[in-house]
């Protein structure tokens, strides 16, 4: 079989030629990087295709199979996790277009595609991996290339934010790599299959322990997400939507499926888990409601989304990840296409009154209405309310721990809920109070282009709740947990 | 006729699609967007008279859409939903009058009748949700359809204030949350059914049946004004007088003591409920609120805030017709809900026309009011006898029907509530009344304008209702009256 | 105690001293260097892993993990120094 025209293999390469593209020529980087985007979201609905159509598929890279080979395989998961990356990474694509455009952003454009698009080659890869070097390769490559995205402004500030970044990515990366080191030295292998097949050790707990951390650091699960606010925040809009919407969920990605593959020893560990959950949902919530800046409470809130994460993963108990990871899917699915919308419509905001320090929003002598309004269709989604697939996330959540007697988790995730609808209120009630500008207010309707990208975004993470039994259905496709490849 | 299953679809529709075409709408097209609120709650109207003319024929209407491995998003026509669709419907269209009369020069109408039309839209929603899944959707889109209105004006509140307003409703949303995901859990399907579907669970596990009645009660008394979660509605009263009127008639308050229904009849089934026990304490709460709320309305000043208080106590008159456990009091429920949306909207449209007119916000400087603004006053003295219960006005036939359900229930105290709420409701209504006919004005405001100029959209409307309000008690045996039509609904809660 | 159980320990050992490090220090470049006897210590212990009593060759397939490890670890150290080098600048343009 020759595999070179596989939708897998596509969509890795396609990316990774077209980073480099955009690199040599950068007066074309924008037109390569958007035809690029279309390509592969083209390439990863192919995949899903045949996904759909028979079942996870397997393919042998350069005719080497596992267990020393690399192997691409596709499930309804991983599909998902790809249509997620490419689909809001199109969208955001085209936002940037215009939040690019100015003058004294040339600089930014040279670079922001090149990085872009092999930060998509890492998160694609990802997806498609099966072996646990492999992952390490690519986290390493999204590290590099997010990092990139993140000092892309070159403010001081994003550059702080950046470097601590890049410490905590790279250290997560080498306990990756650690226990990487660990699980060949007992198993003789480094793939999944190999993995579910090891016998459970002291050896082999350490070393899920030590990819486990190094994962959760580049999660930025409370309290390892010091680095995140900062970075998030200052870095360009587009960039935030991408590292809020995309990056973290890589890392959850692998999180999700190596606690599937190499079981957690103790229940315990589980609780832990979702006790830290609990402690981004409490700690982040209530540094949202304490940020100045606008930019600065999303990034927070990034923070209490993926503990809420944490706590679907957790409230598994005793009935393991078969249910549960449905819950933390739908959660990050949701997370990723609102979040996107929300740093967008933040940066619009920004860029239309000229600040996003929030007690001065409501003195605007501008109206960026269409931004405005995404915003709050993003905070429907992700306080979680009716019909957003957020809501939705979180129905399955509280669902699931509501049916196996675990209350406490139910507890944490209403006061969650609460306190986000607490601070995503102060922006909100800013944006509804007018009366503060004695200065006539321009009564700017905003329909510029440059709102489509993330109104559509936001409609999508609204609408999406509606389609959440198919959605459903499609990442049960291959049964990606619980039963060997 | 032409059979069209989608139709509860439709209504729903007529405002749901309104909303996205009004808030696109320029600032400056005044005309298009009357013309657009205008024809869409007329077109809702026609239809719901189909809806109810069909549903009385006996066809049965269900929409059913899978959210999640088997829950539901799901429509139904029943006829108690019919009550309550044919209520906002009627009272959206008055409103939808008076608003676009009422704010014809203020700022921001792209936004405010947008969020008007997705605040009916959630209404339509609560009545025809088919289980309590759907009914949740509905409730939250309503909480957050109706912030923008209230604080339509812009004025920078006391934050305080605006605080409990927030976490009242907010909290009351998640609270539903919580006890639709319990019965969910607990009972396996959130399905409206008359009779209830906890009957097993009620045998099996009491007490997390009673928990859930808490919670969902509970849940469902922030809307609907129930003591003690009542403060958040004097405090909504900063809203422009149309949306008082709706919130007070219609949307708000009433979708609470509609959820309550449901709860009792569709949820728990009210045999099961008796059976738990829990219907006699609700009573009780309800009465306490009724008495609460009147008590409270009687040393309020602002005709508003007095309004408000009065419409605690009067909602909480539907609750006790439920809770009382007899056909006869669901009755007299069921026409309460649309009888004091009929008077309680006569009355705040009727307060609006006094601010806007005279400038009068005040029960103090009501002096002389009839003589300058002789149809509202009139209107609003009809709706104020007919909350204290003057036969033949709609007010007198719910109290009738209450007291009579009380006694074949067997809650003599029941009489003596009635008794003592109506004479609070004089007491705090009458000095209105006799202020506005039989004080001079002149004492109050020298040089005041000798005729205060409002439009016909303010003027009308009010009027409307009031003849309306007398329709309903006068001839409240004729065929499709709200008594009627509640004849036919206990018939079928009570499964007789 | 085995030869390779000695250099597993000290590959540990390097590790640790690098994560304390990383973690630790105040110093933008000493946590570059210390990231880095990070992933010696990590390429250590893989090395060992490969170690088989002779006759037997060495497996390979740890000595390839080192070298795409050491490859991506350089790349890692360039971008950070570039950073660092370029916040330096910032700075002292503010300073002057």
């Amino acid at each position: 079989m020759t595999p070179d025209l596989d939708p897998m293999i596509l969509a890795i390469f396609l990316p990774l030629f077209g980073a480099i593209a955009a690199f040599m020529l950068p007066r074309a980087a924008a037109l390569i990087g958007l035809v690029t985007l279309a390509m592969t979201t083209g390439a990863v609905f192919w995949l899903a295709q045949r996904v759909l159509a028979s079942g996870a598929v397997i393919v042998p890279l350069g005719g080497w199979g596992a267990p020393l080979g690399i192997d691409l395989r596709a499930d309804g998961l991983s599909v998902a996790m790809l249509l997620l990356t490419s689909a809001v990474g199109f969208l955001v694509s085209v936002a940037a277009l215009d939040s690019l455009k100015g003058a004294d952003q040339a600089r930014q454009r040279q670079y922001f595609w090149p990085l872009w698009l092999l930060l998509l080659t890492g998160m694609n890869g990802v997806y498609l991996s099966t072996d646990i070097f492999n992952l390490y390769v690519m986290i390493e490559v999204i590290a590099l290339a997010a990092v990139g995205l993140t000092v892309l402004s070159g403010t001081k500030a994003a550059l702080r934010a950046g470097l601590e970044y890049m410490y905590a990515s790279i250290l997560g990366a080498l306990l990756f790599l650690m226990g990487v080191g660990f699980v060949y030295m007992q198993a003789g292998r480094l793939d999944f299959a190999g993995l579910i097949a090891a016998e459970p050790s002291a050896a082999m707990s350490a070393a899920l322990a030590l990819m486990i951390v190094g994962l959760l650091l580049k999660t930025a699960l409370f309290p390892l997400h010091f680095w995140l606010p900062a970075a998030h925040a200052n870095a360009t809009a587009p960039a935030s939507a991408l590292l809020s919407g995309l990056v973290v969920k890589a890392a959850l990605y692998i999180f999700l499926r190596l606690t599937t593959y190499m079981p957690l020893p103790d229940e315990i560990l589980i609780t832990l888990i979702g006790a830290l959950g609990a402690g981004a949902v409490l700690w982040g919530g209530l540094q949202a409601l304490r940020a100045e800046r606008l930019k600065l409470l999303v990034a927070w809130s990034t923070v209490v989304q993926i503990g809420l994460i944490f706590i679907a993963f957790a409230r598994a108990g005793q009935v393991g990840l078969a249910e549960s990871w449905k819950a933390a899917a739908l959660l990050i699915l949701a997370h990723g296409v609102a979040k996107a919308a929300m740093f967008l419509a933040a940066g619009r905001i920004k860029d239309e009154i000229g600040h996003d320090r929030i007690r001065d929003l409501d003195r605007a002598p501008v109206r960026p209405t269409l931004a405005q309004f995404t915003f709050a269709l993003a905070a429907i989604s992700l306080i979680g309310l009716p019909p957003s697939l957020g809501f939705i996330g979180k129905w399955s959540l509280m669902e699931g721990a509501m049916a196996a007697g675990y209350w406490h988790w139910v507890a944490i995730t209403m006061i969650g809920t609460f306190m986000s609808v607490a601070y995503f209120s102060r922006v909100l009630s800013a944006f509804l109070r007018f009366d503060r500008v004695r200065a006539p207010v321009g009564e700017h309707q905003g329909w510029a282009l440059a709102d489509a990208a993330p109104l559509t975004l936001a409609l999508t993470a609204i609408g999406l709740g509606l389609m959440a039994a198919p959605i459903l259905r499609f990442i049960e496709i291959g049964y990606p947990f619980g039963a060997a490849l | 006729m032409m059979d069209a299953p989608l139709l509860p679809l439709f209504i729903l529709m007529t405002s749901l699609l309104a909303a996205p075409i009004l808030f696109a709408l320029p600032e400056r097209s005044a005309r298009l967007r009357t013309g657009i609120n205008l024809s869409m709650a007329a077109l809702k109207v026609a239809l719901v008279g189909w809806l109810s003319l069909k549903v009385s024929q006996g066809v049965i209407y269900d929409l059913r859409f899978e959210m999640l491995p088997g829950l539901e998003f799901k429509l139904q026509a029943d006829p108690l939903a019919i009550l309550f669709i044919a209520l906002s419907a009627v009272l959206w269209l008055i409103t939808t009058v008076y608003s676009v009369g009422y704010l014809e020069h203020g700022p921001h109408r792209a936004r405010f009748f947008g969020f008007f039309s997705l605040c009916v839209a959630a209404t339509v929603g609560i009545a025809m949700s088919g289980n309590l899944f759907t009914f949740l959707l509905f409730y939250e889109l309503l909480t957050l359809a109706t912030y923008p209105l209230v604080i339509h004006r812009g004025d920078v509140f006391f934050f305080i204030d605006w605080g409990i307003y927030v976490i009242y409703t907010l909290a009351g949303g998640l609270v539903l949350l919580l006890g639709t995901l319990g019965l969910w859990v607990l009972a396996g399907t959130t399905d409206f059914v008359p009779g209830g579907v906890l009957a097993d669970v009620v045998a099996e596990t009491p007490l997390a049946a009673k928990l859930l009645f808490v919670v969902l009660i509970g849940a469902l008394g922030v809307k609907a004004a129930l003591f003690p979660f009542h403060a958040w509605l004097p405090i909504a009263m900063v809203a422009p007088a149309p949306v008082s009127a709706l919130l007070h008639a219609v949307a708000v308050v009433k979708a609470g003591a509609f959820g309550i229904m449901r709860v009792v009849y569709e949820v728990f089934g009210i045999e099961t409920a008796q059976a738990l026990g829990v219907t006699v304490p609700l009573a009780v709460l309800a009465g306490i609120t009724i008495i609460y709320g009147s008590l409270r309305a009687i040393t309020q000043d602002d005709i508003k805030k007095r309004l408000a208080y009065s419409t605690v106590s009067q909602v909480s008159y539907i609750t006790l017709g439920v809770a009382l456990a007899s056909p006869i009091a669901a009755i007299g429920a069921l026409a309460h809900l649309i009888h004091q949306g009929l008077m309680k909207i006569t009355m705040f449209m009727a307060a609006g026309n006094l601010a806007e007119g005279l400038g009068v916000k005040r029960v103090s400087q009501m002096d002389g009011v009839g003589r300058a603004m002789p149809g509202t006053m009139l209107a609003f003295s009809l709706a104020a006898l007919g909350m204290i219960g003057l036969p033949p006005l709609a007010g007198f036939v719910s109290k009738w029907y209450l007291a009579q359900g009380g006694l074949e229930a067997g809650q003599d105290w029941v009489i003596a509530l009635l008794l003592g709420s109506s004479l609070l409701n004089a007491i705090y209504f009458l000095p209105m009344l006799h202020r506005a006919w039989f004080c001079d004005a002149a004492a109050q405001r020298d040089g005041a304008p000798g005729r205060p100029r409002i439009g016909w959209m303010l003027a009308a409307p009010p009027i409307t209702t009031a003849v309306l309000v007398l329709v309903a008690g006068g001839f409240a045996n004729a065929p499709f009256s709200p008594l009627e039509w509640t004849r036919f609904i206990v018939a079928i809660e009570y499964q007789e | 105690m085995t030869p390779d159980l000695i250099y597993g320990v000290t590959g540990i050992a390097v590790f640790g001293i690098g994560l304390v490090g990383a973690l630790c220090a105040q110093e933008r470049l000493r946590r570059v260097l210390a990231l880095k006897l990070c992933s010696v210590g990590a390429g250590f212990l893989l090395v060992v892993g490969a170690w088989r009593e002779p006759p037997d060759t060495p497996d390979p397939v740890p000595h390839a993990l080192v070298i795409t490890g050491i490859v991506v670890m350089v790349s890692a150290t360039a971008v950070a120094l570039a950073l660092i080098r370029r916040l330096q600048t910032l700075e002292a343009e503010d300073d002057a």
